[in-house]
């Protein structure tokens, strides 16, 4: 009787807010996924760290935190100590130890994972040594006497804010264009609500912007409010942080049917939501992509009271760039993955969608083929997420000499700086892990690589 | 099944596993309660005039996460009545005949004081005193405890008075706050006594609080030093047990004490010559119920070498501890790295690096590390398997070097040789 009523209401679009009680809303999503360590466990897991020489997990790690040494710092109480060998190296050291895929960087390379296929929870020790330090409310960091130079950074993602709060604290003022309303970047907007609960991308941009020197305006577009060249002419130099603004489309029939769009865009509208209760969700879901903007926001989705969440990919799950703790997190939060199909087209009823048409594929010597056999899964609301992009256009928009790319994203030398002069970029719109990390680790080393500059 | 039963100095005992006097062996209570989990018999806490304590009373050493790597404690002796702790002796030994019950005295260095209580604790039936002469807090400054068991003439004396005055087996426990354990050891022998029991606890400071400024255990803002036990005084029993099993010999009973928290702790301590051993920390620690893998581990254990009884292999240890002079100076092993264990963790190398001698190199194979033994340079320390956390990735092999067992003693090497020889 049940599937009959349902298979009669297949046909009706169902994409509604409160389907849970508020408590749900608030235990799903607005509860820290990975729990923080207290102090007795802090020292417990701290203690299993052999204080390793030359230890792997620092080799893993982009921004080359000293793990051995904050771990032991943690042992001993000396957490002031322990969260200024994590923030000295990465001044996101708080949102890495939420983000960060550890079991793919520092954890995976611990030796007790070699040994005993438990590594120290890196992660978790991140996280309690720097919540304990920003308790006290402390500002460790000051400026060098001023340099009287001045740098614009454009975005104020880690990427923007790591190079400015870096070019701060060796002299020189800042100052970050951001076009969206708030900073943080996809720490703010772009990352699933559990990771990062009680505002904290908002609490950590504070903390940086502490500093001092640093002004970011918002609402600042690049190739619409500034340009590339009145910002060559107006500062000293340029960082580029200006991410992935782009979003690919799935490129298959019914896109613009009502009830599709770029998973992004709900996570950000998840994020940015005073009142999840009031956020509007599909019955059932399809989530298309094998990153982890796919798992957050299928995840999401259900925590959001989805009954049915699909997420599609199409080849299997080695290959897709979600963690395999990422994609079994998906799975115990009651998500079903689907491997080795993709799009053919999205399907609606009157401009609203009902289903998502899949073609299954097969790799054939390495390369994806479709096998031509197809399966419809019912939805009400799809969210693909098949990948970002740079979008250069403002950022050469009326320039006179335009900035080099390579493989879609800015050309840059190890150093951060681009094909222009005194022009500079990392994070996301270079090539790299895309990961806050690395994002942190470019927004560094082209600081470093401008203040050498801008005093030669 | 191997046969535990114990017979230490006549007194008898269905496992070796004693409870040292102390807090848990306090009152019938407690004793009960511990003889109904299985051990073999307690040694009552000491009875006495009763004192006063204070409170608060312990403190403990965390090491790495682990909770009571060592237990300090600043208690005194029994604060019952005299009376209170006989009549439950009595009563405890009636009603549980199979287990040791010893019971624990402390009285001034004065004969009559002696001779009264040695009446009292006879009526009891129990299976023997041990006098404390170890207890290195408080008692000691009232000169009892470790003031005399420092001072080898009293022990001499009050161990006579015992045996002079009372048909039961003294065991006098002595103080590890000395600076060779074989003159107090033989004092009591030469006072006649069944046996001796040691180690007592080691007079210490186990921290200070660094917000009070108050040495710990913390007394209103104030500390005193107290008696160290648990598992970090272990090795120092150890070589004490051993010595006076060298030294004296196989004719004097040593109940071992000091560190035992399971049944491998046990087991070191008879190889070195205990004939039953005595818990306290562990017990505190977790309870009665430890003793269960005691009794199972060591019978376990002593099935696997074939030992019949704990006197198949008690003091089987003794004719190897040497003095080190009588070490072979030619024996010669080298630390080999079996690389398919090793996680790269780096410790043999900057261990040895840092404060050794620079004999394990550290280096990239492809990007991958790898640390290999220098053989000329490496002395055989053991610090690298120490230090290595995997198990016998880290082994000491022999070298053959064809030199026959040669003492420093005869070694040419020895100045003393030289002279001789010219």
């Amino acid at each position: 009787m049940i599937f009959c009523q349902r298979d009669a209401m297949a046909d009706q679009r169902d994409i509604a807010s409160g389907r849970l009680d508020a408590a749900s809303y608030a235990a799903g999503l607005q509860t820290d996924s990975k729990p923080p360590l207290d102090r007795g466990r802090a020292l417990i897991e701290a203690s299993r760290c052999y204080f390793c020489f030359d230890a792997p997990c620092v080799e893993a790690c982009p921004t080359g935190i000293d793990i051995p040494s904050f771990i032991r710092k943690i042992s001993t109480d000396n957490v002031r100590g322990a969260a200024l060998d994590i923030l000295e190296p990465n001044i996101f050291g708080g949102a890495c130890a939420r983000v960060c895929p550890v079991e793919e960087l520092c954890e995976e390379a611990c030796v007790r994972e070699t040994q005993q296929h438990k590594p120290v929870t890196i992660g978790l020790l991140q996280r309690y040594a720097t919540d304990r330090f920003f308790e006290t409310g402390e500002q460790p960091f000051t400026r060098a006497p001023a340099s009287g130079k001045r740098v614009a950074v454009v975005g104020a993602g880690p990427a923007g804010l790591a190079c400015a709060h870096r070019l701060s604290r060796l002299g020189h003022d800042v100052t970050v264009y951001e076009a969206k309303p708030k900073s943080g970047g996809l720490n703010e907007f772009g990352i699933a609500a559990y990771k990062v609960v009680d505002d904290f991308a908002q609490k950590e941009v504070a903390f940086i912007l502490g500093l001092g020197g640093i002004t970011v305006e918002h609402g600042k577009t690049l190739g619409k409010d500034v340009t590339l060249d009145g910002l060559r002419k107006d500062f000293d130099a340029v960082f580029l942080a200006v991410g992935q603004a782009g979003v690919r489309a799935a490129g298959v029939d019914g896109e613009q049917i009502d009830g599709v769009e770029p998973a992004v865009d709900f996570i950000a509208r998840l994020r940015q939501a005073p009142d999840l209760v009031a956020l509007p969700v599909g019955r059932r879901v399809v989530v298309i992509g094998g990153g982890n903007t796919a798992i957050d926001a299928a995840v999401q989705a259900k925590r959001l009271g989805a009954e049915d969440v699909t997420l599609v990919y199409r080849r299997g799950p080695d290959e897709m760039s979600a963690t395999r703790h990422e994609q079994e997190f998906a799975q115990v939060s009651g998500v079903r993955l689907k491997h080795w199909a993709q799009p053919s087209r999205f399907i609606g009823n009157n401009g609203a969608l009902t289903g998502v048409e899949f073609e299954c594929t097969e790799s054939k010597g390495g390369r994806l083929v479709g096998t031509g056999k197809t399966f419809v899964v019912p939805a009400d609301m799809a969210l693909t997420a098949v990948g970002q992009q740079l979008v250069a256009d403002p950022v050469n928009a009326g320039a006179r000499e335009s900035l080099a790319l390579d493989g879609g994203r800015i050309a840059v030398d190890d150093d951060g700086r681009t094909s222009l002069k005194g022009v500079y970029a990392g994070g996301d719109c270079v090539a790299g892990l895309d990961l806050t990390v690395q994002a942190v680790q470019h927004g560094k080393i082209a600081a470093l690589a401008i203040d050498a500059d801008l005093r030669r | 099944m191997a046969d535990l039963r114990t017979n230490f100095a006549g007194i008898k005992s269905p496992n070796p596993f004693w409870l040292a006097s102390g807090p848990p062996t306090d009152k019938a209570y407690n004793v009960e309660r511990a003889f109904a989990a299985g051990w073999g018999g307690v040694v009552w806490k000491t009875v006495g005039d009763p004192i006063i304590n204070v409170s608060s009373r312990y403190g403990a050493n965390d090491y790495n996460g682990t909770r009571v790597a060592g237990f300090t404690n600043i208690e005194l002796i029994s604060d019952r009545p005299i009376d209170v702790n006989l009549r439950e002796v009595k009563e405890v030994k009636k009603k549980w005949p199979d287990r040791a019950v010893i019971v624990s005295l402390m009285v001034p260095c004065e004969e009559p004081a002696w001779q009264s209580i040695l009446k009292q604790v006879e009526k009891t039936e129990c299976d023997g005193i041990e006098l404390n002469f170890g207890c290195p807090h408080g008692m000691s400054e009232r000169g009892m405890g470790a003031a005399v068991g420092q001072v080898p003439e009293y022990v001499t004396m009050v161990t006579k008075w015992c045996k002079t005055h009372s048909r039961m087996p003294v065991i006098v426990k002595l103080t590890p706050n000395v600076n060779d354990i074989l003159y107090p050891a033989q004092a009591a022998v030469d006072g006649n006594c069944d046996a001796v029991s040691l180690i007592n606890t080691v007079a210490s400071v186990i921290g200070v609080n660094l917000d009070t400024m108050s040495p710990l255990p913390e007394v209103n803002g104030k500390g005193s030093h107290g008696g160290y036990c648990g598992p970090a005084v272990r090795p120092i029993a150890l070589r004490m047990i051993g010595d006076i099993a060298r030294e004296i010999g196989p004719g004097l009973p040593i109940s071992g004490i000091g560190g035992i928290s399971n049944w491998h702790d046990a087991a070191e301590h008879i190889a070195m010559g205990a004939g039953s051993v005595q818990v306290c920390t562990a017990a505190m620690h977790q309870g009665f119920k430890i003793v269960e893998d005691m009794i199972d581990g060591l019978s376990n254990w002593m099935d696997s070498k074939g030992y019949r009884t704990i006197e198949d292999f008690r003091g089987k240890a003794v004719p190897n501890y040497m003095r080190w002079e009588n070490l072979d100076m030619n024996y010669e092993i080298k630390a080999r790295i079996d690389q398919d264990a090793c996680i790269k963790c780096g410790l043999c190398h900057i261990a040895c690096e840092d404060t050794a001698h620079q004999a394990i190199t550290a280096t990239r194979e492809n990007g991958i590390r790898k640390y290999e033994v220098v053989d000329q340079e490496c002395v055989g320390c053991n610090l690298c398997m120490l230090v290595c956390p995997v198990e016998n990735c880290i082994t000491m092999e022999r070298i053959d070097n064809g030199n026959p067992y040669t003492p420093w003693t005869e070694d040419p090497r020895n100045p003393a040789n030289k002279i001789a020889a010219e």
